[in-house]
């Protein structure tokens, strides 16, 4: 059983590298920006959300740039502690967020493999496994010994592609839909992508494209200004927002 | 496709109202240690990438080495009237752990901000950061101690049995090492300012303490010597290759001076952990 459960969900992101005195009187007059207990100049990226999504739920999270949803995102995984409230994760948690983050450009593919098993906390036995899987879906054959570098940006994402949906977490979290590359792969694409989102018990995933939300979801948290402005069936939710 | 193979926490939990500060340093230092194979791997990285397409790749470290301790062995031997061989291997010695520290300080300072691109895209123990910068800078040292060798057989220079005294030196400064990198890349990720200081401070310590110099041409002032961390930690290695064993008062300080600075790095880290990610 996997579940995600938040109640009163609140982070803020404090702006540390920045002049905080020229910053406080330009930006103090919006809403969302207001100085914390030792006078720094913080944003308020979540605030205080409260839901609950329980196995075979599969969550949209829409709404504009800067709404919240890969903070969110990013909560859900274990990136940033709240800073009031609680939140509970339960089931093996896989996050599809950066899938470029933590590559080496100077290392072959087969390598940034192995590193990524490593990232994984895999064992040596299940990073050979992983190798093997990610070398014979991506389908880059000799390019797999090259390093990534000189690699084509389609040839970049069939092997980010391969390596992300080599796992079945049971609460999955994706960041926008990466699909590209030629036709041939995308059909494999799609099908594995299904297995991958089939498989897992929760999908939690943040977009912007109403279709996506349609084809994946079956429900939808609408979200403005770091508030839950609206939580629903995805259909209801969608013509709501006028799609 | 992989079966459930993705090493998350089954279970994960934060109340902000009962933060368990504690317990979440203590699971970040364990599982980060158990990792330990993916911050050899990412110290090999960055050796590799520093040094790509180098001839001598790291070895350049040790040939500028050698050559400041040609260099300033006969220039600093002349000036204390000391013969070749009575002073070569003290700074010999002196100078290769001394690289050593300096190095390790100075790169401790952005141990987490140099992963920043890890850090706020995937949850990962800091302690991997951390002992990333501190593997990377033990593969670093290990090319500059076979210059201790070659000085001590050009010298004639012998140590007996209480060489073996080093390893716990060595073992110390691993542990000041972690801490260090710890404490400087949590403090330099939230304190931007700290790095330069960090990097003035480290060269006004490389005069105030004796690798050019031996400890004894201070005359009195000699007793004052163990509160120089720096002097405390070096001679933990350096007293049983080069005099013999070091002074006891040299080992008691630098024994403090590790339980301080991992303790005062432990008391950061707990309270401080959840924070680095909106620091870096």
């Amino acid at each position: 059983m996997a579940l995600i459960e938040a109640s009163g969900l609140c982070l803020d992101f404090p702006f540390y590298h920045l002049g905080a005195r020229s910053l406080k009187k330009r930006l103090l007059r919006g809403a969302r920006l207001h100085t914390d207990d030792s006078n720094r100049v913080v944003v308020t990226a979540l605030r205080n959300l409260d839901f609950r999504i329980t196995t075979g739920e599969r969550v949209a999270l829409v709404g504009p740039n800067g709404a919240g949803k890969t903070t969110l995102l990013r909560t859900l995984a274990g990136v940033y502690e709240p800073v009031q409230g609680r939140i509970a994760v339960e089931g093996q948690i896989g996050a599809l967020i950066d899938v470029a983050a933590g590559m080496d450009p100077d290392s072959t593919g087969r390598e940034n493999v192995t590193l990524r098993g490593l990232y994984r906390g895999l064992s040596d036995a299940e990073c050979v496994e992983l190798v093997e899987e990610v070398a014979a879906f991506s389908g880059l054959g000799d390019f797999f010994d090259v390093p990534i570098r000189t690699y084509s940006a389609g040839m970049g994402v069939r092997l980010a592609f391969a390596l992300a949906t080599a796992m079945q977490p049971q609460v999955l979290l994706m960041d926008e839909w990466f699909l590209a590359g030629d036709a041939a792969f995308m059909a494999k694409a799609e099908e594995r992508l299904a297995r991958l989102v089939g498989g897992a018990d929760i999908l939690v995933i943040a977009t912007h494209d109403f279709n996506v939300v349609r084809r994946w979801c079956n429900r939808a948290i609408r979200m403005e200004g770091g508030v839950i402005v609206a939580d629903g069936p995805a259909e209801e939710i969608l013509a709501s927002m006028g799609a | 496709m992989l079966d459930r193979t993705a090493a998350a926490t089954p279970a994960y939990i934060v109340d902000a109202s009962d933060p368990q500060h504690l317990r979440r340093a203590i699971a970040d230092l364990t599982t980060g240690f158990s990792r330990w194979r993916l911050a050899r791997a990412l110290a090999w990285l960055d050796l590799r990438n520093r040094y790509r397409g180098s001839v001598l790749g790291p070895f350049w470290l040790t040939l500028s080495t050698a050559a400041m301790l040609l260099g300033l062995g006969v220039l600093y031997a002349a000036l204390f009237r000391m013969s070749l061989g009575e002073y070569l291997p003290h700074l010999a010695v002196s100078l290769v752990i001394w690289n050593a520290i300096a190095q390790m300080v100075n790169e401790a300072t952005n141990s987490l901000t140099a992963s920043e691109g890890i850090i706020r895209q995937m949850p990962l123990p800091y302690t991997v950061h951390a002992l990333r910068c501190v593997m990377r800078n033990g593969l670093v040292a290990a090319h500059n101690l076979p210059l201790i060798a070659v000085v001590f057989l050009a010298c004639g220079h012998l140590p007996g049995p209480e060489a073996l005294l080093a390893i716990p030196g060595f073992i110390l400064i691993a542990i000041n090492a972690f801490a260090a990198a710890l404490l400087l890349g949590m403090i330099c990720a939230r304190f931007r300012d700290i790095g330069p200081i960090v990097a003035s401070v480290m060269q006004l310590a490389f005069f105030l303490t004796p690798i050019l110099w031996k400890p004894r041409l201070l005359g009195h002032w000699e007793v004052l010597m163990p509160l120089n961390p720096f002097y405390a930690v070096l001679e933990t290695v350096r007293g049983p290759l080069v005099e013999g064993g070091g002074p006891m008062l040299a080992w008691i300080a630098a024994v403090t001076y590790t339980v301080l600075l991992v303790a005062i790095a432990g008391a950061f880290f707990v309270r401080f952990r959840g924070r680095v990610a909106f620091w870096v």
